[in-house]
């Protein structure tokens, strides 16, 4: 296993420069001069040409790609040029806030699109098959945003039940320790802010959890379909186990392989996801701060943002794939 | 179908093949899912083509007096905050949301599956080239990276098509080199090889007609995708601009009067919902009709 972890880690290396690359390229496809942006339109030729030698932007591409590349790895994302703020402090602040609501999202979308899965292949061909199946379907196509501002209009609006946005009242203090609020509640034992964040929270997991929840859903079905045709499960029946000891206990944990691969990828989608999610919801994390930069012209802001949540979703995606490993032996022998 | 019922009932005319598109359709046929999902996607197609004739107002004529008017047989879905009719924007909104989704996936298709046939066909260095390109293409979460490239380009409807047309070309270059990697090994191939065509007759008359069915499922999801994607981005301020009438940039301000006129909100992504189920459905359909053995 150590050896399959060692060659995957390694094979990160590659994949991780690419991202790089591929986000230095983008960045030089900005119509705009980065600045102009800066010093405003009106700048006179001399104040430009200075600040442009100043930042080395005079360098060949390939100088500045290598001088990125070191920068990134000594953790040096660049300053914003609006808020004049390194953007590793900017992200830093943001970071837990999408965290906490990808994290919440995901935990919504395993829990329910596994059970529903599991019922849905356990009792095929029933109207819980096929309403969870049409939901699914409908979930899977769904315009999250649309879906937001939706479950704003009724579980806000209507039946007040939920606050509009944000992630806590101004009312409520709360002792910040790691900025993740459920966890800063919980670690002060602060009950009140506890349950306003929690509250904050329901609605953006919700919606975030959507599109995954459908496709876990679909395929927690049709990979337990095909475990429960498999001749073990046909003895473990022929022995006289009941249903549900079958497939709870044999089907289920081959039928997890290809379900833990969907949840992995899907992260990749949560954190999209996040981007919109958290524009409806006000919800100050690393999807406002990109959207924001982006009109800003921030483009600093922009390009560590990005890097840094592509980043981590190779990470999560060798996650994965170690997972995979765990759970299937035949590949880390492979 | 009607042919080769017919075929059955009289054994003296049997056709040997009724030809693979006309099998294809008459799968597609017996499935009640894809023939629900043609009917959104011809519905919401034709409405899209026919608009100035079917569209009871201007789309983007504003009426002050009228704001925020709900339903009624003046206004059937309502007005917006600017008294424009909620009816005729999504009628028209239709054309951009499905302009954007065939445009993108057009892109997406015509660079995804050259880059896919080179890579399958002539592998070596030009397949490990490509391949490993479009993996990292592929490490970006796809919204991320749309966001990011309109972000880069500026806010417009053509860099939301180009951005959406290039997240998608990874996906078409995998499918198209998988199914040539399959293609290339077959008999036919290795014969007109041995008959002296060219690489390119190869290709264009032997290997891509081939890997033809998996491009037609993919188009068809990736067209319902393109259009979630554009009102994403829309959406966000990033795609169509005011006034255009775009689904998404429909329902960038609503939040300010949800509880007024909730049906500013509400109409809009009903659109945008029934249109992805739409291609969702026709595109399944398509899958089991073009390979009966995936339906096993």
């Amino acid at each position: 296993m150590a050896r399959y972890v060692g060659r995957r880690l390694l094979e990160l290396v590659p994949v991780a420069f690419g991202v790089l690359l591929v986000v230095f390229i983008i960045s030089h496809l900005t119509p705009a001069d980065p600045v102009l942006v800066i010093l405003g339109e009106h700048a006179s030729p001399a104040t430009v040409e200075r600040l442009r030698a100043e930042l080395r932007l005079n360098d060949p591409l390939p100088v500045q790609f290598v001088r990125y590349v070191g920068g990134v790895l000594h953790g040096d994302l660049g300053r914003s040029i609006k808020q004049n703020e390194r953007v590793t402090v900017q992200l830093a602040t943001r970071f837990p806030a999408t965290f906490e609501l990808t994290i919440a999202a995901m935990l919504i979308a395993s829990a329910v699109g596994i059970l529903t899965g599991v019922v849905a292949a356990a009792r095929q061909n029933s109207w819980f098959d096929a309403v969870s199946m049409f939901a699914a379907l409908v979930g899977f196509s769904m315009p999250i945003f649309w879906l937001g501002i939706m479950l704003i209009l009724l579980f806000a609006w209507y039946l007040g039940w939920v606050p509009i946005s944000g992630r806590l009242d101004y009312t409520i203090e709360l002792t910040r320790l790691t900025n993740f609020y459920l966890l800063d509640a919980l670690l002060t034992r602060n009950w009140a802010a506890l349950g306003n964040a929690a509250r904050h929270l329901i609605l953006p997991a919700v919606t975030l959890s959507t599109v995954p929840l459908a496709i876990i859903a679909r395929m927690t079905r049709s990979s337990l379909l095909e475990v429960l045709r498999q001749d073990y499960v046909r003895t473990a029946r022929a022995k006289g186990l009941a249903e549900r000891i079958v497939v709870m206990r044999h089907a289920l944990k081959n039928a997890f392989i290809p379900v833990v691969t969907v949840i992995g990828l899907n992260v990749g989608s949560l954190l999209g996801g996040a981007i919109l999610t958290e524009t409806i919801f006000a919800w100050p994390g690393m999807g406002r701060l990109v959207v924001d930069a982006i009109f800003a012209r921030d483009y600093p802001v922009v390009q560590g943002t990005v890097l840094v949540i592509a980043l981590l979703f190779v990470v999560v995606n060798l996650l994965v794939d170690l997972s995979y490993a765990y759970l299937d032996p035949r590949i880390r022998y492979g | 179908m009607g042919n080769h019922a017919a075929s059955l009932a009289r054994p003296v005319e049997i056709r040997i093949a009724p030809g693979f598109y006309a099998d294809t359709w008459r799968r597609l046929r017996r499935s009640p899912g894809a023939m629900v999902g043609l009917a959104i996607v011809g519905l919401f197609g034709t409405l899209a083509v026919l608009a100035p004739l079917v569209a009871p107002a201007n789309p983007i004529t504003q009426d002050l007096n009228a704001r925020l008017l709900p339903p009624s047989w003046g206004h059937w879905l309502g007005t917006d905050d600017l008294g424009r009719d909620l009816l005729s924007r999504i009628i028209y909104g239709g054309r951009t949301s499905l302009t954007v989704g065939v445009v993108s996936i057009s892109l997406a298709l015509v660079v995804g599956a050259l880059l896919g046939l080179l890579a399958g066909f002539y592998r070596g260095w030009a397949d490990s080239v490509t391949m490993r390109t479009m993996d990292i293409m592929l490490a970006f979460p796809a919204t991320l990276l749309a966001i990011f490239i309109v972000g880069i380009r500026g806010p417009s409807l053509n860099n939301a098509m180009l951005a959406i047309g290039v997240i998608n070309i990874p996906i078409f270059a995998r499918i198209v080199r998988g199914s040539v990697l399959r293609v290339r090994q077959e008999d036919f191939v290795e014969g007109a090889r041995a008959l002296g065509a060219s690489q390119i007759r190869i290709l264009g008359r032997h290997v891509l007609p081939n890997a033809l069915a998996p491009i037609i499922v993919q188009a068809t999801l990736g067209i319902g995708s393109a259009v979630l994607e554009a009102a994403g981005l829309s959406f966000l301020g990033l795609g169509a601009q005011a006034p255009t009438p775009e689904w998404g940039t429909m329902l960038t301000n609503t939040r300010e009067f949800l509880r007024d006129a909730p049906w500013a909100a509400t109409f809009p992504g009903i659109a945008i919902l029934l249109t992805v189920v739409g291609f969702n459905l026709l595109g399944d359909g398509l899958r089991d009709a073009l390979d009966p053995r995936l339906r096993q």
